[in-house]
């Protein structure tokens, strides 16, 4: 698994690749506050195109992330799930609480 | 049931091996008649059962032993996850979701196992260990295979 940070608008995307598990989980909620507190953003955009698993450890992560830039006044969206990676999302309840975007360029335009 | 085929893995409670796990049990069950929906929900759930070993089970220590074994019949995969670790003092609590402590933790562990698994069955005991059975059925065109 790997991410990748982008910044556009205000609104920090981060691009979730690969296996998104327990083990990533740690890393990536160190890394991704880093850089949430490093760019001051308001919104934040989980690309999860390249994303081909997660399981309950990784959808942690991108609640816990939900609540903190919520706190702020911000938004947290999703785009690009695949189908697999969705219908885990629509289970955990995920999918009432964080709008989804076929697109990343949708994301950012109902969020800019 | 006849056995058609059965692997057994053993492996340190680290977090590393939550992927390994569910691999392996992938790779196992991709032999037969599961479709690519059926081996991912399979993988979520024994990447939940092994996370919960490790995070529950050894409370994050990386020396606890887990045991992994898949065993296939005609009609089913069976999957079992053991630890040694601390147990689960209240499995029906357990079950329920978000009834963790950890506000970054979903609580959804037993939730995705039930929701992708034909049956799951947890015996448990305080300060001995917990055991996880898994039980997928085949089922082709929908229906499932008798045994």
């Amino acid at each position: 698994m790997g991410y990748e940070f982008e910044q556009e608008s205000g609104i920090l995307i981060v691009k979730i690749l690969g296996e998104f598990d327990l083990h990533e989980a740690e890393y990536a909620r160190r890394d991704i506050d880093i850089q949430i507190r490093a760019q001051g953003v308001k919104h934040i955009l989980f690309d999860l195109g390249g994303l081909t698993f997660i399981d309950s450890s990784g959808l942690g992560v991108i609640l816990g992330r939900y609540r903190k830039v919520k706190e702020s006044g911000g938004l947290a969206v999703i785009s690009g799930a695949p189908p697999n990676i969705k219908k885990v999302m629509e289970i955990s309840g995920l999918t009432r609480l964080m709008p989804f975007f076929v697109d990343r360029a949708s994301a950012v335009q109902e969020l800019g | 049931m006849n056995i058609r085929n059965q692997m057994k893995l053993e492996f340190l409670s680290c977090s590393e091996n939550v992927g390994l796990a569910r691999v392996a049990v992938a790779a196992f069950a991709s032999g037969v008649d599961f479709n690519l929906s059926d081996l991912e929900e399979i993988k979520v759930a024994v990447s939940e059962a092994v996370s919960n070993s490790v995070i529950h089970g050894y409370e994050g220590a990386t020396t606890g032993t887990v045991r992994l074994s898949a065993s296939l019949f005609n009609n089913a995969l069976e999957i079992v996850v053991e630890d040694d670790g601390k147990g689960i003092a209240d499995v029906e609590q357990a079950m329920l979701p978000g009834t963790g402590s950890d506000p970054e933790r979903l609580g959804l562990g037993f939730v995705f196992m039930k929701s992708f698994m034909d049956e799951v069955d947890v015996q448990t005991e305080v300060g001995k260990g917990t055991r996880v059975k898994l039980l997928k059925s085949l089922t082709v065109n929908g229906e499932s295979v008798k045994n």
